[in-house]
């Protein structure tokens, strides 16, 4: 029953949510939320601002406590997956203060410390790791930059390259297609599938419809609950869109085509 | 004055007051707070702490004077009434529906009137002048004491969480989803707030102790894009400015806290006009070649 070592295995849960709910104060924010995602796929989580999305990810992040349900993250606690840097937060690009003074390298780094002592120094296996990450995200020739100083896209491969450093094997993503150029987009895609091959589980919280159709094998459309979950293919019907977005279509800035465009296919 | 100032060669200058044992006191004094206060000024600016600072360095007034009054040392006092505005601030902003810096605002000014009530009403030999404005030329051994235990605690505390601290201030989400406790990093950075508003207001006066939790760090950051450079540059101009500040004061007989933070203040006029990268006139070569 070690979860390190059923890690390895195809079909081990990395994350497990059954019948969650959380509430802000008496507001019920989440009710009945179940997932269940396997190691090596790729989730989209999808609703409208306010559905839910955020406060789903802050209960498997283990920043809120859920009123009800239990969340297991690798077949364990969330507080006791974090310690073993099992779960990688990407922000989103507007979460961060871009004027702070630190450096891509710095930033990637970051993704160590939990690895590291109480003084957070470096190793000689963490300066490797931080590499290896710059290297996949193809950052390495910019990481003395100051982290302001890059694009939109070459920001968010950062916080990628971090979530690659700290090793986790569960990576939730906030909106990680928006303000992004179309080389990271290729970039992301192959790093995703990598991802999955390797057994990771990554969780995409976005209301770009398009980007879940090419990246996705699961899909979870959330309003207040999860209003369906399964294969990309099944879920994505007119019926559970309209549900999920209550009749309106999704902002069609968000994706060059409406979702009518995309449930017609 | 002006007569004795000409007279005198820039050697005389720096050399004479030293051989007062009150200004070597007070300038050991004023250029170790202001290298605590520099430090912590960078955490104080990036996290965007400023009226926090200004709060709690307000709010330790009935803790200084309540302190004197039952003869125990005045940090103690400061540093419970700093911890309790911080405090009060959290539970009535959770408590009510008023918004966090009018909260701030409400609690502080509280806190600080009740310290003059306090001051007109128990009859000590206690000097208002003195809580208000600093005064590192008078200031007594076991003042200096104090100072030095208070500054060890605060530049150990800041060493050791350097880059738990640095990570809470740029993305406290990211540092707790790797299981670090921002609960007690946050609670750590306000328990150092107060402890270096106690030290800084030793030499500046409870006015003006918040210049030396901002005014360095926001120096610093026009100048560097590097978290460890900002650090070192922030506490060598405040500590630069606090020995300089003291000298002038000595010179000239103008008040001390007042010429400590103009020379911070003027510096930072000077980073905020010629910074390289970031100042109003900043160089076109060197924006050029990077």
């Amino acid at each position: 029953m070690n979860p390190i070592f059923k890690s390895h295995e195809k079909d081990f849960m990395r994350i497990e949510a059954d019948q969650v709910c959380v509430d802000y104060n008496g507001t019920v924010a989440l009710y009945d939320a179940s997932l269940n995602l396997k190691a090596g796929s790729i989730c989209g989580l999808v609703g409208m601002n306010g559905a839910g999305k955020s406060t789903f990810f802050k209960a498997l992040m283990g920043f809120v406590r859920p009123s009800r349900g239990k969340i297991r993250i690798n077949g364990i606690k969330v507080n006791q997956a974090q310690k073993e840097q099992s779960v990688a937060y990407v922000p989103q690009n507007e979460g961060i203060d871009y004027s702070f003074p630190v450096s891509v390298w710095d930033v990637v780094m970051m993704g160590r410390y939990g690895a590291m002592n109480i003084f957070r120094i470096p190793r000689e296996s963490d300066r490797r790791a931080v590499v290896h990450a710059l290297e996949r995200v193809d950052l390495l020739d910019l990481r003395e930059r100051p982290i302001g100083s890059l694009s939109g896209g070459q920001r968010k491969r950062a916080f990628l390259a971090r979530a690659i450093a700290q090793r986790a094997s569960v990576l939730l993503l906030d909106e990680p297609f928006s303000g992004v150029d179309v080389p990271t987009e290729k970039l992301m895609a192959e790093l995703f599938l990598q991802f999955r091959q390797e057994g990771h589980t990554i969780l995409i919280s976005t209301h770009d419809l398009n980007h879940v159709r090419d990246f996705c094998d699961f899909v979870v459309l959330i309003n207040k609950t999860v209003l369906a979950y399964g294969e990309t293919s099944e879920v994505f019907t007119s019926e559970n869109l309209n549900k999920t977005f209550g009749g309106i279509p999704p902002n069609p800035l968000s994706g060059p085509t409406s979702s009518k465009d995309f449930v017609n296919e | 004055m002006s007569e004795f100032l000409i007279s005198i060669t820039p050697i005389d200058w720096l050399l004479d007051p030293l051989t007062h044992d009150f200004m070597r006191r007070a300038l050991m004094v004023s250029a170790l707070v202001g290298g605590v206060c520099g430090l912590l000024s960078c955490y104080m600016t990036l996290k965007g702490w400023a009226l926090m600072g200004d709060a709690v360095s307000h709010a330790v007034m009935p803790g200084v004077v309540v302190a004197y009054a039952l003869g125990l040392p005045f940090s103690l006092g400061a540093f419970v009434f700093g911890v309790g505005s911080v405090a009060l601030i959290g539970f009535v902003k959770q408590k009510s529906r008023i918004k966090e810096d009018t909260v701030i605002g409400l609690v502080f000014t509280g806190f600080f009137a009740l310290g003059l009530v306090l001051v007109s009403k128990i009859k000590s030999n206690i000097d208002l002048m003195q809580i208000l404005f600093g005064s590192p030329l008078g200031i007594s051994r076991s003042d200096v004491n104090q100072t030095l235990i208070i500054s060890f605690i605060v530049i150990s505390i800041l060493l050791i969480f350097r880059k738990d601290l640095m990570l809470y201030c740029f993305d406290a989400k990211h540092a707790r989803s790797i299981g670090i406790n921002t609960g007690i990093l946050h609670y750590l950075l306000l328990t150092l707030l107060s402890l270096s508003a106690v030290v800084g207001l030793q030499t500046v006066g409870i006015i003006l102790v918040v210049a030396m939790l901002i005014t360095p760090g926001a120096t610093a950051y026009l100048l560097t894009d590097r978290f460890d450079q900002m650090t070192l540059l922030a506490v060598i101009s405040s500590s630069f400015s606090s020995i300089l500040g003291v000298y002038i004061s000595f010179w000239s007989d103008i008040e001390t806290g007042g010429s400590i933070v103009l020379v911070q203040t003027l510096i930072f006029l000077i980073a905020f006009l010629f910074a390289p990268r970031y100042g109003i006139f900043k160089n076109q070569t060197f924006m050029n070649n990077n």
